[in-house]
């Protein structure tokens, strides 16, 4: 039997060691309280609370209170699911908590008020759209186990994939295994995981370097935070395996230094990891050594491209170098070099898990497995969502975001953040993967999704965009530098009232230098928010040059004076 | 040699080496791909864009920069398709948005490589009205360079060039997106001995030299290449002048020497040609005044009174030195006019640098300066090359630091190259010896040492560190050196011309051609074209100088030396002159030598004159003319052979190329080299041929003698500290003196001295020190410099207003007084 927090030898010991948790769990209930995304909105009080009440109750034998992290519906921050029968409620506040475990945790009483839209059907995880029209794979562990015990992760069955990659396969194996479940990178090029690997062990090197791209930059999107906030170990281990085909022997994780929580939890999962003898040397007892070290990003949004994130890594300024020689061939230190998203490498797991072949059944013909969207905007269950990769936008917002609140009208949704675009109501029916996508001007991108409707301002959301670029353009090559300027001096004019027909000629001109020129992915696509609103709003754009009004009533320089006030007054 | 592949440029089939820039490829065979960051000489960054080419792929063509794709079989590239067309304009037009277009009043206008783009590929018109950007007007970013923030496009050339290829990353881009600049960081100028280059190679008008700002427009200039003059590497250079001045002096790409760079001694030492100090007729003293003089006059006197001497007292009594600030023809005449008009054999262009001249002209398996881009390990036992000779300091930094070769630096004190150096090795001046002994024996930490140098193919620079340095242990050094594996020694003296002037017999102990003084052979060969010449033994530039204090020798005749400022025995170099009889100096500048002369003729400068020299390995190259002298200046030979006009025997000279023709003629390894073939043939130069028969072995090529090592050993008295002298880029010599900009930044006089010694003396950084030497006492401020050993002091040479020190290793050294403020 392993003692807890010594050394785990072998995967049968691993196996062994989650067998007991397991048993040590039986007739356990649990009080998941989100610890993560919910901070801000007092869950660490209402923990507290929890944790007060089941004393009080005296409960504690077969209570437990868990910080776990993100359950994905923000909107009814902070959320608190209660085991087994997973009743959620949501907008949890201190002098509620009482109630709580009087009735529910100890009678198994429903409280309606508490419910998702006060509605008893609603009690459960699965009666409510937003959870049952998602599919939990890559989160399936997010909001379930405590992010800062090994042991919660151990008995979820995290490690043993990498448990039997590392004692009963070769790492070419893998390499195949990666390359038939047809998974592509998540943090936004969509570039074929698998393919990338075998490039970079076919490059000639001493040493080969993974390094987990956790920068997470697009404004608004938060789905690498929440997977190392909420289930790290998974995290790692899909790192583990990856450095195992790779044989790599250095990892890093990049990760941006605002969001210190992931960080915290991820230096904590490694030093677990480390403790158990599942990171450092002779992981499992398979020979297979391997390190990790946590470097923090200044937040520049460059230095998640992966060229400027190498840059950073070796200690100069983050800005991109050109493309090719790809990390693959020669990145850290010159060395074939490995950089994947975060959501990516918690993909890896459960692809060993299902099997490559298994794991493409599901999504799109070019597009395997699932995707995490970061929901936001005028939606109602704004939150982190997982489906299937061919979900429609119709499903992500309406069945799954319970639609726009106060039945408004759906406009468009950005989907890729500043790299991407705006995709129309009239594709709302377009299965969305990387190609799709694509064919209509937008990106997946890391998968920001900014739901807008009708009293939002194409053009003054493609100036928001083109402006994030232009103050985040490293400033190295011209185009980017001096291009993104140029758009958004020219948006300028247009949202204040003082464009042309010409500026969008030059608009769309523009762009496309910008866009075929530019050093790095990030001029490359600067343009695309501005190009995509173009082909498909071009008439609200007119209506600003030619009619000089503002449809959605948002640039004030468009706007009757009194509407002007009335403005103001809201805003 | 790599693999050549077939790619096709533009509908052209071409063949290229694998691996090769598609941008250099295509430039190679006639096609120029515009750009702005790439530099030929500088690592690819991709950066401005300009030089976007469409390559078709098997995936389908694809825009891609130039400057970074490599050439790969059967690649085709089209640099002028629509697509790169459309590409390149768009660049263009987004670097002109942000460019002042002050054309009419910038420096760069008519060669700004910006201006020259947008007329060839640019969109025609610029579309945008907006605001540009705005920053201070040019600000000075260093002594002698200004940046004009509001110019710049931001292609990092300056940048990457301070930090790649200088090693100074004192500049750099600061903040991002639109608001990037180039900036020095707080408080630290851009204070580079490199940083002219970046003026050069900045493809707008951005940065500018102080010199030039404003002077000239590039087409009013008349541009002459040439060969820079301040040190033995001979750097290809364009002059330019505009109406009889010299303006500025731009690096020129030549692979053999400086691949383009300049040091900023070289870049702004051109002040001195147009100096108002320049001597215009010459001078005759009359009752301890000079006074202007006809040429006749003056040549009258110098027949008068050499002649005497020479008539009375024999050729014997006259002593020669200097030619290595000549041209080889001109050092030729001087050595003929010594030994065949005067029948002397005491002439010397060695100004006391200490190193025997047979080893410096013969060393051999000579290494070539390209050599180094070979080399596996370089061993660099010389003056610190940083402050002597800028371009081989940036050669053996750039094969160190981007080709990853091996550097040992032997040295007293810090240098330049010291943080790539693989193995340093400091010691105290008077040790070198015994510290050879020790590396070659291999023991302890030394086998280290002997193991990375046992990587060949090796270059070693060698010659003396210090000129307090036993002048004999560079010969031990260098037979070392050429004891390990695949080895060539490059000897290192700085003195421009001293090789050239050397190969043409300018020495007691060699006669034209590398031949050893008295060697049978060789001198019925020279008799042949000279007539009879002397055959007793000669003096050497200190022997010469004794000899005038003793009285065994009466006259001296200085062509181009300073003998007072250049010799570190100042004192005996002053009494010499003083105690001579007749002294003739051929000069640009009343300096402290000449003002010692009965007779100063005016001599043209580099620039005024056409010739060929020769450099540190062998590498012959023409100079030229490009403004006329001033006055009644005259080149060195013309005045030689005026002089030997009125002493009745003739050179008989008709111009400076038959000199060169003369010197084909009676220096064998000089057969090869005409002016006809430096001017169409090779244009990176020739190089005269090393080791040939009759040419004197200055080497032992079977390795170190530890005992005789041993023995060479010195040490200080007891009680006196061993003394490091050492010149710095710029100092208090006579060109220097003459180019204003460059003097202010010489740096000074100062005691430098280990903090453990520093604390026993009782002196803090700053504070006076008392140094006292058998020739001199100085006061000087301490500098505390932990790369010294202790027991040694470090102090420049030849600094304005510090007397000379002498060569001499033992010091004196105590706390000075404080003087109050
Ligand atoms: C401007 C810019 C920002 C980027 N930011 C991120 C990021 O925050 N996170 C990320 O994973 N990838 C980011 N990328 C993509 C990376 O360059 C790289 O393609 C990715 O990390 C590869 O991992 P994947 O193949 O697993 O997607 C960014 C790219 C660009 C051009
Ligand atoms: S100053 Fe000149 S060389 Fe330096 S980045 Fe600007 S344009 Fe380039
Ligand atoms: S010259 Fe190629 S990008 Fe600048």
């Amino acid at each position: 039997m392993t003692e807890n927090g010594s050394r785990i030898a072998s995967p049968a010991d691993l196996s062994a060691r989650r067998e007991q948790l397991i048993a040590e769990d039986v007739g356990i209930r649990r009080i998941l309280v989100c610890s993560t995304g919910c901070l801000a909105i007092g869950a660490r009080e209402v923990e507290a609370a929890f944790r007060e009440g089941v004393a009080a109750a005296d409960l504690q034998g077969e209570v437990q209170v868990v910080a776990t992290g993100c359950h994905g519906l923000c909107a009814m921050a902070p959320v608190v699911v209660i085991e087994p029968n997973d009743v959620v409620y949501g907008r949890n506040r201190i002098k509620y908590v009482p109630d709580v475990i009087e009735q529910t945790v100890k009678s198994g009483e429903i409280i309606r008020r508490f419910c998702f839209g006060r509605d008893p059907e609603m009690a459960h995880l699965g009666d409510i759209p937003f959870y049952a029209h998602q599919t939990k794979a890559v989160l399936r562990n997010v909001g379930r186990v405590d992010p800062q015990q090994i042991d919660d992760a151990i008995q979820r069955g995290v490690y043993e994939a990498a448990g039997q990659v590392l004692t009963s396969m070769e790492p070419d194996e893998v390499v195949e295994e990666i390359i038939a479940s047809g998974l592509r990178g998540r943090g936004g090029g969509g570039f074929p995981a698998g393919l990338k690997w075998k490039i970079c062990k076919e490059s000639p090197g001493s040493t080969t370097y993974l390094i987990c791209n956790a920068d997470e930059g697009d404004p608004g999107a938060f789905m690498d935070r929440a997977l190392l906030e909420g289930d790290p170990h998974s995290v790692l281990e899909g790192m583990i395996i990856a450095a195992y085909a790779l044989e790599a022997a250095k990892g890093f994780i990049y990760v941006r230094a605002e969001y210190p929580i992931a960080v915290e939890h991820i230096r904590i999962a490694i030093e677990q990891a480390h403790e158990r003898g599942l990171l450092g040397p002779d992981i499992l007892g398979s020979n297979f050594s391997l390190d990790i070290e946590v470097r923090e990003g200044a937040g520049a949004f460059v230095c998640g491209e992966e060229t400027a994130m190498i840059a950073s890594l070796e200690g100069e300024r983050g800005m991109a170098r050109p493309k090719p020689p790809y990390p693959a061939l020669r990145g850290y230190l010159g060395q074939p070099t490995i950089i994947n998203n975060v959501e990516t490498f918690a993909n890896v797991p459960v692809i060993i898990g299902q099997g490559g072949v298994k794991f493409a059944e599901s999504g799109t013909e070019g597009s395997k497995g699932t995707k995490i969207f970061a929901l936001a905007g005028q939606v109602n269950n704004t939150g982190l969502v997982e489906v299937p990769m061919g979900a429609t936008i119709r499903e992500i917002v309406f069945d799954v975001g319970g639609g726009l609140p106060k039945k408004r009208e759906f406009k468009a949704v950005q989907m890729g953040g500043p790299s991407g675009g705006c995709v129309p109501a009239s594709y709302l029916d377009l299965p969305i993967d990387y190609d799709s996508l694509r064919e209509v001007g937008a990106i997946m991108g890391s998968g920001g999704m900014i739901v807008m409707d009708e009293t939002t301002c194409i053009v003054d959301i493609a100036r928001y965009f083109i402006s994030f670029c232009a103050e985040e353009s490293c400033g190295l090559c011209a185009p980017c530098r001096f291009g993104t300027v140029r758009l958004k001096e020219i948006l300028d004019r247009i949202c204040g009232g003082r464009g042309t027909i010409d500026d969008l000629n030059d608009l769309e001109r523009l762009a496309e230098v910008v866009q075929k020129t530019s050093l790095c992915g990030l001029g490359q696509t600067a343009p695309n928010p501005v190009l995509s609103t173009l082909r498909h709003f071009r008439d609200e754009y007119l209506a600003h040059v030619a009619d000089r009004t503002c449809p959605a009533g948002v640039c004030t320089a468009l706007l009757p004076e009194k509407e002007v006030a009335t403005a103001a007054k809201e805003g | 040699m790599a693999d050549l592949v077939k790619i096709t440029v533009d509908g052209r089939q071409i063949e290229v080496p694998h691996g090769e820039l598609v941008i250099r490829a295509a430039q190679d065979h006639g096609v120029y791909i515009p750009r702005f960051c790439w530099h030929p000489r500088m690592r690819e960054v991709g950066m401005c864009r300009m030089c976007l080419v469409e390559i078709e792929t098997p995936r389908g063509t694809i825009l891609t920069t130039a400057c970074t794709t490599t050439a790969a079989e059967g690649m085709v590239v089209h640099t002028a398709s629509d697509t790169a067309k459309k590409a390149q304009e768009g660049i263009l037009e987004f670097l002109l948005i942000n460019h002042p277009l002050d054309c009419p009043v910038c420096d760069k206008g008519g060669e700004c490589p910006l201006q020259d783009q947008t007329m060839a590929f640019g969109p025609g018109e610029s579309r945008f009205v907006e605001e540009k950007r705005h920053y201070e007007k040019p600000i000075p970013i260093s002594d002698l360079v200004f940046l004009d923030r509001e110019r710049c496009i931001l292609c990092a050339r300056c940048t990457r060039f301070a930090d790649e290829i200088a090693g100074d990353p004192l500049i750099e881009f600061k903040d991002r997106g639109n608001h990037t600049s180039v900036e020095t960081f707080p408080d630290l100028p851009f204070s580079s001995y490199f940083s002219g280059n970046t003026v050069q190679i900045c493809p707008v008008g951005a940065l500018t030299a102080s010199a030039y700002r404003f002077k000239a427009r590039p087409w009013d200039l008349l541009v002459v290449e040439s060969s820079c003059s301040h040190c033995t590497v001979g750097c290809r250079i364009s002059v330019e002048s505009s109406q009889n001045h010299v303006l500025r002096f731009n690096g020129v790409d030549n692979g053999a020497t400086n691949q383009g760079w300049l040091s900023d001694k070289c870049r702004f030492g051109f002040e001195f040609i147009g100096s108002e100090q320049r001597l215009r007729t010459p001078l005759v003293k009359v009752e301890g005044e000079f006074r202007e003089a006809s040429w006749a006059e003056a040549l009258d006197v110098v027949a008068d009174r050499l002649g005497a001497i020479i008539e009375e007292q024999g050729g014997d009594a006259v002593g020669g030195i200097g030619g290595a600030r000549s041209t080889n023809e001109d050092a030729y005449a001087f050595g003929k006019f010594m030994r065949t008009v005067v029948g002397s054999n005491h002439l010397d262009a060695r100004l006391d640098d200490g190193l025997d001249a047979r080893f410096l002209a013969a060393v051999s398996p000579r290494a070539k300066i390209a050599d180094l881009d070979r080399a596996a390990t370089i061993l660099v036992w010389a003056p610190d090359l940083k402050e002597e000779s800028g371009s081989l300091y940036l050669r053996v930094r750039h094969a160190v630091q981007e080709r990853g070769a091996k550097l040992v630096v032997v040295h007293p004190r810090r240098t330049g190259l010291d943080d790539r150096a693989t193995h340093k090795l400091t010691y105290r001046p008077g040790e070198g010896p015994a510290l050879l002994g020790e590396l070659a024996g291999g023991a302890g930490d030394y086998a280290k040492v002997l193991e990375t140098l046992s990587l060949g193919p090796v270059v070693a620079v060698v010659g003396r560190t210090g000129l307090t340095e036993q002048p004999q242990l560079a010969e031990e050094v260098a037979a070392f050196a050429l004891s390990l594996p695949d080895a060539k020694v490059l000897p290192f003296a700085r003195r421009s011309n001293v090789f050239g002037a050397l190969d043409m017999g300018v020495a007691p102990t060699l006669l034209p051609g590398r031949a050893a003084a008295g060697d049978s052979e060789a001198t019925g060969h020279l008799e042949a074209v000279w007539g009879p010449i002397p055959t007793q033994a000669g003096r050497d530039t200190m022997g010469i100088l004794q000899g005038l204090v003793d009285g065994d020798l009466k006259a001296l005749v200085l062509l181009g030396a300073d003998p007072v400022r250049d010799v570190p025995a100042a004192g005996i170099a002053r009494r010499g002159m003083e105690s001579a009889e007749f002294v003739v100096a051929i000069d640009l500048f009343l300096t402290d030598s000449s003002e010692l002369a009965d007779v100063v003729f005016p001599a043209e400068a580099f620039g005024e004159k056409e010739g060929t020299i020769t450099n540190l390995e062998g590498r012959v190259q023409k100079v030229n003319r490009v403004v006329t002298g001033p006055g009644q200046s005259q080149a060195d030979w013309t005045i030689l052979d005026d002089i030997s006009r009125r002493l009745g025997k003739p050179l008989g000279f008709a111009s400076a190329e038959a000199i060169s023709k003369e010197i084909a003629d009676v220096a064998p390894p000089y057969g090869g080299i005409s002016w006809e073939l430096l001017e169409w043939d090779a244009k990176e130069g020739a190089v005269v041929p090393y080791g040939e028969a009759g040419q004197p072995v200055a080497y032992r090529p079977d390795g170190v003698d530890r005992e005789a090592l041993a023995a060479m050993s010195r040490n200080p008295e007891s009680g006196a500290f061993a003394l490091h002298l050492a010149r710095t880029l710029y100092d208090d010599g006579v060109l220097m003196r003459n180019s204003l900009s460059l003097h202010a930044l010489a740096p000074g006089g100062a005691v430098h001295l280990h903090p453990a010694d520093a604390a026993r003396l009782g002196v803090s950084e700053g504070s006076l020190v008392e140094v006292e030497t058998v020739d001199a006492s100085v006061r000087l401020p301490a500098v505390i410099d932990p790369s010294l050993a202790t027991g040694v002091v470090y102090v420049p040479f030849n600094q304005p207003g510090i007397p000379s020190l002498g060569s001499d290793l033992s010091v004196v050294v105590a706390a000075g007084e404080e003087v109050s403020a």
